[in-house]
Parts: structure tokens; sequence; C-alpha cells
């Protein structure tokens, strides 16, 4: 490669463009992690970039209302802490109507009408009173915070339960797990076939494989769709169910998995094959014994091409799965939600969050499987 | 957990069914035709017989899923374009005639065009960019991996993690989208660039070009490697300076995989739907193709026969690239 000196501004040059291009790549993930982590109201008001440093929030609380009146120096009480449980902050300003949010600084006793009087403290503590019984409804109190930095699980802990992502996390697992092992061993075996026996009509099999790679999933929905509905009243169950999906994913994976593993198990060496021919092993013998562990690179290429694909469809999840509460996928999931949430961040953030963790540790924990397969796949 | 263990029980059945039929079938191959312990003659002549079928055996789970799930489709697909709505009654050619007198196809064409020069061009040449790059510094491997990394995220993930950097607040309520405090900090309007008309159509084409350029990158990079570099050495004595070795012996000598590269993403860009469908759902002018054909498929019970001549217009776009792809892995074989 060109020996460059290590100083030329040309080398500089490359430093900083190579940075700044992995800043643009990373940066939209990297928001999309900080945002999932951040406290709610935070995340609605201020920018992820600004996760770290204090934010400046009005808020409104509402009283809380004693069954009991407390009474103290002949006046009725009510006390309390504006924030919610597990949150705090700063108060600089408060105020009693919404009109005038922003009244007050804190620390003052201020007089209300009716002879209601109200303090807040800095920490958010507040004593209200009375010369009559509170009744009804809390009083709202409008502040003014500076509400230090807050990183909490409670995004991911709401949209496991509430929002049913735990449910669709299972129902992703249980549609990708059989969905990469049943092409794999499929495809093993023709790849063989394709590649060391022979039989007429091998080299039109071969092109049509090829010719398969690229045809588009929008061709077969309809007709699959249909035949489904067909075969599904014959025996009198639904269409929609895990092995038509398990089925349809490996009919749609199989022309990549037999041309990679084709590949590969053509590139193996002849020797190894005839001679084992000559002891006198069949085919299936040679594919279980020599194939199947040699190809192991290949194999779990594929798997994990097929893993990633089949964990992110959306596509043939929409079509071949129900689209009730209890049977969506992840990116079913997460497509309702962006529908129905659309402008909740923080259970957007979470959510997207929890679909993508599996395939980026699957990415970043087999990246050399993965790039290797990319390349016997295209570059030939 | 119940769902998981039963969907164990499940996988482990239709796993262990697999590997059932595949013994099996060699099992009985054999055993009907044995091949040692007998005469010459009737050896010779079970070997033959065997040969003749164990292809088949190894190949017919293969064939049968292929062929139900990829060809049968094609052609029924194509069928079904003749029919109607439900596919029942013949219309002759009443749907491409729909199809060619609508806006909402030209549309949806017009935008797919658009994609298609956009995107394969641009995720490209970063690749290429990138690759050339992080070959030579000391980092390089890191930020190629940081790069790749968007392609394990999911296309609706993806979605989100660009509609959050998109989003944009009206009034004078602190931007929290990246873009808008970006364009605020530079004394720009902020703006609801996913309405905004033609340029929204870019914004999502952005999401595409994030993903595919990692996949790129890996491609070219390891083609670059493959450059002898004598090549290399021989134009630096010549006294080639740095751009020129780029663009005179490094973007020559691997110009077939760029055409690779450049044609698998078209294929992907062909099919795209996960993110319009996620972003505008073709609102706005960002109507595709394979939205449109999803669309037709579902809309008002679904129209069968208006989704399929979709889908045929998505295929006959995809045949060159098949023909292209099935002549060079033809020639492949022979060089082998």
């Amino acid at each position: 490669m060109i020996q460059s000196s290590k100083r030329s501004p040309l080398t500089w040059l490359m430093h900083i463009t190579v940075l700044f291009l992995v800043v643009i790549w990373t940066v939209p993930t990297a928001g999309l992690f900080i945002s999932s982590i951040r406290d709610k109201d935070q995340l609605s008001v201020s920018g992820w970039w600004t996760a770290l440093s204090v934010s400046e929030q009005r808020m409104v609380s509402r009283t809380t209302i004693p069954k009991e009146p407390v009474q103290e120096n002949g006046l009725y009480v009510l006390k309390g802490n504006v924030f919610e449980e597990g949150k705090s902050g700063l108060i600089t300003r408060f105020g009693a109507s919404s009109l005038k949010p922003e009244a007050f600084t804190s620390g003052t006793k201020t007089e209300l009408k009716k002879g209601l009087t109200l303090i807040v403290l800095e920490n958010g503590d507040y004593v209200m009173t009375s010369p009559k019984a509170f009744k009804g409804r809390g009083k709202r109190i409008f502040y003014t915070a500076e509400i230090p930095p807050r990183f909490t699980l409670d995004n991911y802990r709401e949209v496991l339960s509430a929002e049913g992502l735990g449910k669709s996390f299972i129902n992703s697992l249980t549609v990708t797990i059989p969905a990469t092992i049943i092409p794999i061993l499929v495809a093993a075996f023709a790849a063989y076939a394709l590649a060391w026996m022979k039989f007429p009509g091998r080299a039109i099999l071969i092109a049509t494989v090829v010719g398969l790679l690229v045809v588009p999933l929008q061709m077969s929905l309809i007709p699959l769709l249909k035949s489904y509905s067909f075969i599904g009243s014959i025996f009198g169950v639904g269409s929609k169910g895990y092995i038509g999906i398990w089925l349809a994913h490996t009919g749609f994976g199989l022309p990549l998995a037999i041309y990679l593993l084709r590949n590969y198990i053509a590139s193996l060496p002849r020797e190894i094959i005839e001679s084992a021919r000559v002891d006198g092993a069949t085919d299936f013998d040679i594919f279980r014994k020599i194939i199947l562990p040699l190809s192991f690179p290949a194999l779990a290429s594929f798997a994990i091409f097929q893993f990633l694909w089949v964990w992110n469809d959306l596509l043939i999840a929409m079509v071949f799965l129900g689209n009730s509460a209890d049977e969506l996928v992840l990116t079913g999931q997460l497509r309702e939600l962006l529908g129905s949430r659309g402008g909740n961040w923080e259970i957007l953030t979470a959510s997207a969050f929890i679909t993508i963790i599996i395939p980026l540790c699957v990415f970043f924990g087999l990246q050399r499987f993965l790039v290797r397969g990319l390349l016997t796949g295209s570059v030939k | 957990m119940g769902q998981l263990a039963s969907a164990l029980v499940i996988v482990i059945f239709g796993v262990l069914g697999c590997a059932a039929y595949f013994y099996g079938s060699n099992f009985l191959l054999d055993k009907l035709f044995p091949s040692k312990n007998r005469s010459y003659d009737v050896v010779a002549r079970n070997l033959r017989i065997t040969s003749y079928i164990r292809p088949w055996l190894f190949l017919g789970p293969a064939l049968l899923a292929l062929g139900f799930y990829l060809v049968y489709p094609v052609v029924e697909s194509f069928r079904l374009s003749f029919f109607g709505r439900t596919g029942e009654e013949f219309v002759g050619l009443s749907n491409y005639v729909w199809l060619f007198n609508s806006d909402e196809f030209y549309q949806a064409f017009k935008n797919n065009m658009l994609w298609l020069v956009v995107v394969p061009t641009a995720a490209t040449f970063f690749g290429l960019i990138i690759a050339v790059m992080t070959d030579r510094i000391w980092w390089g491997n890191i930020a190629k991996s940081l790069i790749f990394m968007p392609m394990a995220i999911s296309f609706i993930g993806a979605s989100v993690i660009w509609k959050f950097i998109y989003d944009f607040r009206s009034g004078d309520d602190p931007q929290i989208g990246l873009l808008n405090a970006v364009v605020l900090l530079f004394g720009g309007e902020p703006q609801q660039w996913i309405t905004l008309d033609f340029w929204n159509n870019i914004f999502l084409m952005i999401i595409l070009i994030w993903i595919q350029t990692g996949f790129a990158m890996v491609i070219l990079s390891a083609a670059l490697r493959g450059i002898p570099d004598e090549t290399i050495e021989a134009a630096v004595l010549d006294g080639a300076n740095g751009f020129q070795i780029f663009y005179k012996i490094m973007v020559p000598q691997i110009w077939g995989t760029i055409a690779v590269v450049w044609t698998t993403i078209t294929i992907l860009v062909l099919k795209v739907f996960d993110v319009v469908l996620a972003m505008t759902n073709g609102q706005w002018g960002t109507q595709v193709l394979a939205n449109q054909m999803f669309d037709w498929m579902f809309r008002g019970g679904g129209d069968f026969g208006r989704g399929a001549v979709v889908a045929i217009i998505i295929m006959v776009l995809v045949v060159p690239i098949m023909v292209w792809n099935i002549r060079r892995a033809n020639a492949e074989m022979e060089g082998r």
C-alpha cells in the first residue's frame, strides 16, 4: 500500500474525515440509547445532547388532601413535596395559577385569595394554610425547577411490561430460531448435491438459484396469502401461525443459503471427496462426516445472515402472522407503537433499543463470520 | 414461559423431522439397493440406480420450498394481474390500464427511480471513500466496525432512530430533534422535515444510505486489499500522487466489485418498504412501489389484481439485474 509519511497533511485530513464520518454514523444510535435511559419529563423538553447538564423545567403538581384535616395554630395546613417520588430538583420560582406560573421566588411566603397562603421551598417542600378545611380536589402548584440530569431504567420497565414488548421479544425468538435452523439444514444438502453430485439439469438448477436470489418478495405475497388461506381451510386451521412463517422464511432464505454454501462446498479440495468415494463411502456419509464439519464457517455466516434478516423482518411477519397484540413480533410491535405513541419518545426510544439490542450483540460478537459471508456472497 | 417451552418443542420437532427425512430416505435407498456383499453385476446396477436417485433426495426439500415460495408465486402473480380484486374474474388488461392511468403509480414510480439513482450511488461512493481511507489509518478497523454497525439494525428500528433526529417542535418549544437543533445553531429556521415536499424523499433515503454504506465498505475494502502491491508500487515509483493512484489504479481494478455492490444495493432499494411505511406511509409525496403494493394488498379488504400488477412492475425492474447475475455466475463456473 501507499507509504505516505505519517505527518503529511493528507494523512491528517484522512484522520479528520474518517473521524467525522464515524461520528455521523454512530451519533444517531447513540442519541437513541441516551434518550432511552433519560427521565421522560426531561426527554420531552430538552435534546439528548444536553442530557448531562441541568435542565430548567416548568411543571405542575397537585396537592393531596388528607382524609383527616390537620390543624396548626387555628389554621388548616397542607404539607407535602411537589416532586414525584424518586425525583428531585431545585425550585427557583412558583405560582398558584396557570396565568402566573412564575409569580414568586421560592422560599417566600405568599398570600393567595380567600386567606390562603403558600410557601414552596427550594427542595420542593410546600406548606399551604387556609382558614377553612381543604375540600375536593387538590390545589395546583406551578413551579419552575432546575432538574439535575437523571438516568433511569423506568422507560424499559414500562415498555417491557405495559407496552407488551416482553411478549413480543419471546414471539421474535419463537419465529427466528427455527427460521434460521431449518433453511441451513435443507440448503446444506442441496448445496452439496449441486456442488459434487452429477445429475442431469444441474447447471440449470444452479442458474435458477442465482436467478431466484433477486426475486422480490413482493411477487410472492399475494399468491402465498391465497395458498395459505386455502391450505388453512382444508385443514380447518387459521392461515396465520408460526409454522407458516417458519416455512416462508425458509423458502425466502434458501436461494442465498444454497448459493453461499454451494460456493463454499465447491471450493473444498476435490481429493478429500474422491478418496472417500474410493473407500466406498456413500454421498450421505461424505456429507455427514466430511462436508458438514468442514463447512462450519460458511454455515455460521449464513446463520448470522438469516438470523439478522428474520429478526429484523417486518413485511413477512405482517403478512403471515396475525396482527393481534400477543402475536406481534418486535418489529411489528415497534411499528404499532410508532403509530399509537408517535410523540412519546421515551417509549419509542426504549422499544427501539430493545428491538436492536440482540442484532447488535450478534453483530459485534460474530462480525468476522458476517464479513466472510458477505464476501463469499458477492465477490467471486 | 409456556409459549417459549412449546416453541422449543416445536423447534426440536421440526429440526428432528428435517434430519429424520434425510437420514431415513438415504437409509431406505441403501437398503433397497445394497452395494455390499452382492455379485458384481448387482452392485454395479445398484450403484448406478442410487447415484441416479440420491441427488434428488438431497435436493427434494429445497426444490419443493423454492418452487412453492418463489417460482410458483411469480407465475401466479403474473396470472393474478389479469384478474379482479378477489382473483376470480378475468378482467384482461384493465389492471394495467388502471395502473398506467393512475397518478399514484407515477408518483411511486418516480420516487422509486429517484431512490434507485441516489441510494446505490451514495452508499457505494461513501463505502469506497471510507474503505480507502480506513485502510491507511491505525484505528481503521474500529472505524469500519462502527460504520458497519447500522447493517444489523432493522429498517423499522432505523426509522425510529432517524424519526427522532428529524423530530420537529412547533413554536418556541426547544427542539429535541438533532437536525433542527443543528439548523437552529447555524441560525436557520426549524422545519418539519418529514412533510417537506420533495426533500422528504431525500431524508428517507438517508436512512437507507446510512444502513447500506457499511455493506459497500466491507466488500470494497476486501477488493482493494486484493489489488497487487506491485501495481501500486509501480505507480508510486512513476510519481503518481494519492488521488491519481485512487482514480487511475484502484478504481479501474475493482470496477467489477463496484458493479456487484451497486447492483446488490439496487435490488434492495427496489424492495424498500419498511422505511417508507414507518416514516410516512407514502404520505406527502413519498410513496414507493413496494409500499403501494402492500397498501393495495390490504386496502379495503385487499385488491389482489392491482397489488399483483404493482408487484409485476417491481419484478420487471429486477429482471435485467437477474439476467446479468445469471450470466456472471455461468461465466464463473465455466472458468472453474
